[in-house]
């Protein structure tokens, strides 16, 4: 896909540049507070530089100067490299945003202008920025689309490929679910008249742009809470530090205030503390990689935890739709006339499987002369269509809508069409009951094709613990197959639309989280309900209102991609929190002899790591402090790998490589870094 | 084997033996299913109802179960403090003991009413007999409130109401008249049985064969000492305790004291597996508990067998291994199991000096306080190990890519508040509590030389000792410390309320607002509770936030004398 390869290296030139930059403009304290446990550092650093002013002024029980200036700049660049997470962070979700946003930014719109109380096609041609919500613009065969919005009338086949990278040109019209175009996009064919329907600034992408900036960005209710938990463990080492100095007092110990400073701050969680940001721009940042654009940072959290997926059966679980495959008259039916009957109610069947009714007859419908056609459109009431003309009336529809208007004129369902529906439906097919004058003529099989590799994803559903149900308007034996097939679940056979929104219902009164996608007006409730909506942006506008992400590629499996994106985002915390603890283990065994050697020599035993001096030991242990943020930064940007093996044997991976890992890790850095520093110190 | 050892081992299996069916009945009770002492206790338990006017269908919310245990509490806070300020001229005063100043009274009220029983008095020549039963009473009130808050959170864990309303008045009544009273009962007739004392004569008087006049004091000793052990109180009847002949006459009779220590603490873990119906979570805090006490346990035994370095300089023979503020007839590994086992419950009973143990023993004693979650007191200890679960559960829970969740209920910030608040209060008030004292004798050492008999290290940890003994309501006390004065008295009176309170409120808030909250059934996405990894995670939390918090204390108290001795 074009758009996802934009911008797969890490890191790139400008974006350095611009987060280096605002890694400094960060600085300002009313940002600063925002984190608590980076803002006590900063408040360090501020002390730091007044003992240094105090040093250079004649004091002489702090140490010397250029210790004092080095625990100084480390911390100052303890707190750039925290602030360059977040920046780098933002400065790629900014990236990502713009390159999508750049397509559609100054297009030329032609504005349909209203004359009088009616549109009249008197088309002036603005900038695409002047637009607003309401205006009505015209696009013709290759045009780009200037703006967001709704079709009012005409049908295009439109090229989607600048947004979703998919180069197969896709048909939107006026009225139904298919009627939204999306600024950027490109019409190859015919003329559609499109309303506005977001101001300017406001687009899904806008606000998704201002949420990345963090302009608009708020802490998700697990963001809150992990913050409570740093800020608590930063409170104990406060109290640690502050009750150090009346015991060192005790001990006739002096503790010079850099090695207090230092021992602060190597055991409060900067690690996580400033990384923690940048996980959460990042998780979103992933999210548009996906091109699934999220309306807040809570929703693709929320993913992580879903455990019921409602996905359509087709497009998602088979491939596309369904193809005629057989044809089966009802006994003392000509099967010729059946099968002209079964082209005649396809004629105005444009869906797939109308068409491959045509295909299989071989029958062109144009060569039939019948006179004052009348086209009956599927509803989902009726569940049938077909064709009326002269004083035939043919249907074609679901088994149980055809069996109810034959049964109401009081023709019986033929028992052979009864067991061959049966036949088909638990083969996986769906049958096609045709009538004739309410009469069974006869019965069409259509099959369906499950997508390659679709089971293999469910299994990995399934060992997230994420229940997977497919909806479908097929009957429940022909469901039961193709789910059984396909590996799902569960399954809504025959669903309504409120058929979903009852499951949906049904599942979170049982305390479970739901997600769906859907691309209609009337899965808009449903997508309201569900915890987790992804509205496809080829859908309508209210399933878009509705729906808390946007998926851009309008891909039904885009679901699962969401799921893990949400779960990445939860462990990168969880496991760098740990990682940033476990840190401590060695720290302390660094900073704690180096504070008392001096005036208890016996604690020479505790010195395990042999460090070289106390300055060198504190010098140590604030670098590795510092450094192991950017170092971090990779994995912060790129998420914490996720594998379905089960919560315990995950918890058993992430606590052996982040937990002992960050026991291990420092003592073997710490040791390294004081092997340098012991030459000056 | 090595007799001490093999004694240590028997008495650990006993408890094993002993601690698994009780728990297994205390679950019984608290879910009011029928046991056998319903015969005589079920009219005893209406008769309290009936006079109490305590509507026993009446269910309560987690506030109404705090309010009830505070009104409990301050009630007899009262009686207490009126008692014990005036008890030379109330009855029972056979030795004609005076009346407490109003500042160890109040040390002492809250002392035994936190169920921390330190004692800055000597219950020989400080307390008239009517003092030593108030104080009995309150052993078995401190004990019944924590078995009767520690079931109610038990019921806030489960995921379906089980139809019996929840009401502290009824635990409350039935954790002392089913499971104290009967233990005790059966305790002081063994006791009496093998030579405590049990009566309210004053001082006996013998000649020794020199000649002299010996005054013996003596009184209800039996039954108090019964309650002291069973409700991991550990108050004294007399100044040296359980070492004390009276109080602990034999190798026998400490055996049965040392199992009763640490009896109603597990005990609770399985009542929790019974209560709820999940055995494998009960195994797995016992487990975890477990792992952390032997932790504690085995180094501490090692080090009092093997001896003191500075001793074994000096050519003395220590084959008893370290025999300083020892008991001849328990020996140093019984002294030393005993010494943990009592540090890790909150239990302040000795039955040898604390302040001899070797250093790193004396460290072990104190992180067995610090941790405080190491089973602890009856029903607190696992309150607090509570804490510690959110906490795990928190962290793991981020860590397996799901909001975290405990038995099917969400841990979101208000949970995650109260829960760190808690776990900052235990290191808050010891680390504080130090800095003062430090701070203040290090600002004037000859004003306050009365506090410390050994300044330098040792005299850093008699004070770390004291104010971890308070927080972790243990009592027992490195008794090199003068500890009866203004200072200690209300310090050690304020950290034991707030250490007392607290920690119970916080754990009852959060089970409470979790019960409340939806009920999520366990997905294979889950992270379950119950499996050796998550306990691992537990102990993990536990070390971090208990016990690192204390070690640059630790370095400058016990750590550096342990490398001054060594040779």
């Amino acid at each position: 896909m074009s758009t996802k390869s934009n911008n797969n290296k890490l890191f790139d030139g400008t974006l350095i540049q611009q987060a280096l930059r605002e890694s400094f403009i960060k600085l300002n304290p009313k940002k600063m507070v925002r984190n608590p446990v980076m803002f006590t550092v900063w408040v360090g650093t501020l002390v730091m530089a007044g003992v240094c002013i105090w040093i250079l002024t004649g004091e002489k029980s702090q140490g010397s100067i250029a210790y004092n200036l080095i625990v100084t700049a480390v911390l100052f660049i303890t707190l750039l490299f925290a602030n360059f997470a977040e920046a780098i962070a933002e400065a790629r979700g900014k990236a990502q945003a713009d390159s999508l946003r750049k397509t559609r930014e100054d297009t030329p719109a032609k504005l349909i202008q209203p004359v009088g109380e009616m549109f009249v096609n008197e088309v002036k041609i603005i900038s695409s920025s002047q637009l607003k919500k309401g205006d009505i613009f015209l696009c013709e065969a290759g045009d780009i689309i200037p703006s967001d919005g709704e079709i009012v009338e005409g049908l295009a086949t439109i090229d989607e490929s600048a947004i979703t990278g998919e180069s197969a040109p896709v048909i939107r019209e006026s009225g139904g679910d298919k009627s939204s175009v999306t600024g950027g996009t490109k019409v190859l064919s015919d003329k559609i008249k499109v309303i506005v329907t977001t101001e300017q600034g406001e687009s899904f992408l806008d606000k998704m742009i201002a949420l990345v900036e963090g302009a608009s960005r708020q802490k998700t209710p697990n963001e809150i809470a992990l913050t409570i938990l740093l800020a608590g463990f930063t409170l104990v080492f406060i109290i640690v530090t502050v009750t150090l100095k009346p015991f060192a007092d005790y001990a006739q110990t002096p503790i010079t205030i850099a090695a207090f400073i230092s021992l602060f701050v190597c055991l409060i969680p900067t690690t996580i503390g400033g990384l923690l940001s940048a996980i959460g721009i990042a998780g979103m940042d992933r999210a548009l990689r996906a091109n699934v654009i999220t309306k807040s940072g809570k929703a693709v959290e929320t993913a992580g935890d879903i455990d019921v997926l409602l996905l359509d059966k087709t497009g998602t679980i088979t491939i596309g739709n369904r193809k005629a495959t057989n044809f089966y008259a009802a006994n003392g039916v000509d099967e010729k006339h059946f099968i002209q009957c079964t082209v005649l109610s396809s004629m105005a069947d444009d869906t797939p499987e109308g068409k491959s009714i045509i295909e299989l007859a071989g029958i062109n419908p144009l060569s039939f002369t019948i006179n004052h056609p009348r086209f009956i459109k599927f509803t989902a009431e009726t569940r049938s269509s077909g064709i009326d003309f002269d004083t035939t009336r043919i249907r074609k529809g679901a088994a149980d809508a055809i069996r109810r208007l034959a049964e109401r004129e009081g023709n019986i369902f033929p028992s052979e069409i009864d067991e061959r529906v049966k036949l088909i439906s638990s083969n996986g097919g769906t049958p096609l009951v045709v009538a004739e004058n309410e009469k069974v003529i006869g019965v069409i099989e259509l099959q369906d094709i499950i997508k390659p590799g679709i089971s293999e994803r469910f299994e990995r559903l399934r060992k997230m613990g994420i229940k997977t149900v497919m909806v479908t308007g097929d009957n429940p034996l022909t469901a039961k197959y193709i789910a059984a097939k396909a590996g799902v679940d569960d399954f809504i056979a025959e669903a309504k639309p409120e058929d979903k929104m009852n499951y949906i219902r049904k599942e979170q009164s049982e305390g479970k989280l739901v997600a769906m996608m859907g691309d209609g007006t009337n899965d808009a409730p449903a997508l309201a309900q569900a915890d987790v909506g992804v509205a496809m942006n080829s859908g309508t506008q209210a399933a878009k209102e509705a729906g808390n992400m946007v998926d851009l590629d309008n891909d039904p499996t885009k679901l699962i991609e969401v799921v893990e994106i949400g779960k990445q985002l939860l462990m990168t915390r969880g496991t760098l929190t740990t990682f940033s603890i476990a840190n401590d283990v060695a720290k302390y065994f660094a900073i704690v002899p180096a504070l008392f050697i001096t005036s208890i020599p016996a604690l020479q035993g505790m010195n395990i790591m042999q460090l070289h001096s106390p300055e060198s030991a504190i010098l140590s242990a604030v670098i590795f402090n510092a450094i192991i943020i950017p170092l971090l930064i990779p994995l912060a940007l790129k998420g914490v790998a996720y594998k379905p093996i089960g919560a315990s044997a995950l918890l058993r991976r992430n606590l052996l490589i982040y937990g002992l890992g960050g026991v291990l890790i420092p003592f073997i850095g710490i040791k390294l870094i004081d092997l340098f520093v012991s030459i000056f110190f | 084997m090595n007799t001490e050892l093999t004694g240590i081992i028997l008495m650990y299996l006993l408890l094993l033996v002993t601690a698994i069916p009780l728990g297994w009945y205390i679950g019984k009770v608290f879910s009011n299913e029928k046991t056998w002492l319903d015969g005589i206790f079920n009219p005893l338990d209406k008769l309290f109802f009936k006079v109490g006017g305590i509507n026993t269908t009446k269910e309560m919310n987690w506030k109404q179960h705090l309010l009830a245990l505070l009104t409990i509490n301050l009630f007899w806070f009262l009686i207490a403090m009126f008692v014990l300020t005036n008890m030379s001229w109330l009855p029972l005063n056979p030795d004609a003991n005076p009346s407490m100043s109003a500042d160890l009274a109040f040390n002492t009220t809250v002392s035994f009413i936190s169920n921390t029983n330190l004692q800055h008095y000597s219950g020989e020549t400080g307390m008239s007999y009517l003092g030593q039963l108030v104080l009995m009473l309150f052993q078995f009130i401190s004990a019944g409130c924590g078995m009767a808050i520690c079931a109610m959170v038990f019921f806030a864990m489960k995921d379906k109401s089980t139809g019996n309303p929840v009401n502290f008045y009824v635990l409350f009544v039935k954790s002392c008249t089913r499971i104290l009273f009967p233990l005790a009962l059966l305790l002081a007739l063994v006791f009496v049985l093998n030579g405590m004392p049990m009566t309210f004569e004053g001082k006996d008087t013998i000649t020794t064969l020199q000649g002299d006049t010996v005054h013996v004091s003596r009184g209800p000793v039996a039954a108090f000492v019964a309650i002291k052990q069973i409700g991991t109180n550990g108050g004294g009847f007399f100044g040296p305790n359980s070492a004390h002949p009276f109080e602990n006459p034999s190798y026998f009779t400490n055996i049965i004291e040392t199992v009763s220590i640490l009896l109603i603490p597990i005990a609770m873990i399985f009542a929790l597996g019974y209560i709820l119906k999940r055995k494998r979570l009960a195994y797995t805090i016992f487990g975890v508990m477990t792992i952390g006490f032997f932790l504690l346990l085995i180094p501490t035994i090692f080090n009092e067998i093997k001896g003191n370095p500075a001793i074994m300089q000096m050519g003395i023979n220590q084959n008893l291994g370290s025999m300083e503020g020892k008991e001849i007839r328990f020996g140093s590994a019984a002294s030393a199991y005993w010494a943990i086992n009592t540090t890790v419950t909150s239990n302040g009973s000795v039955n040898a000096m604390h302040d001899s143990l070797t250093p790193l023993s004396g460290m072990f004693a104190m992180l067995g306080m610090m941790v405080n979650a190491f089973f602890g007191g009856v029903g607190v200890g696992f309150l607090n190990f509570y804490i510690f679960i959110i906490l795990a559960v928190f962290i793991s829970g981020l860590m397996v890519g799901r909001t975290p969740e405990f038995l099917g209920k969400k841990i979101e910030a208000r949970e995650m508040k109260i829960a760190m608040i808690i776990a900052l209060l235990h290191p808050l008030l010891i680390l504080t509590g130090t800095a003062i004292s430090s701070f203040l004798y290090a600002g004037n050492p000859t004003a306050y030389a009365g506090w410390l008999n050994n300044p330098g290290y040792h005299g850093f940890s008699e004070m770390l000792y004291e104010f971890s003994s308070s927080s972790a309501n243990n009592g027992s006390g490195f008794e090199g410390l003068g500890d009866n004065s203004p200072f200690w008295n209300i310090a050690c009176g304020i950290v034991m309320l707030l250490a007392r309170y607290l920690p119970i409120i916080g754990p009852v808030a959060i089970a409470g607002i979790l019960s409340n909250k939806k009920y999520i059934p366990e997905s294979a996405g889950t992270l379950k509770t119950d499996t050796a990894t998550f306990g691992l995670m537990v102990f993990a939390v536990i070390a971090i936030v208990a016990a690192l918090s204390f070690f640059p204390a630790l370095a400058l108290g016990p750590i550096a004398e342990h490398f001054m001795l060594k040779p």
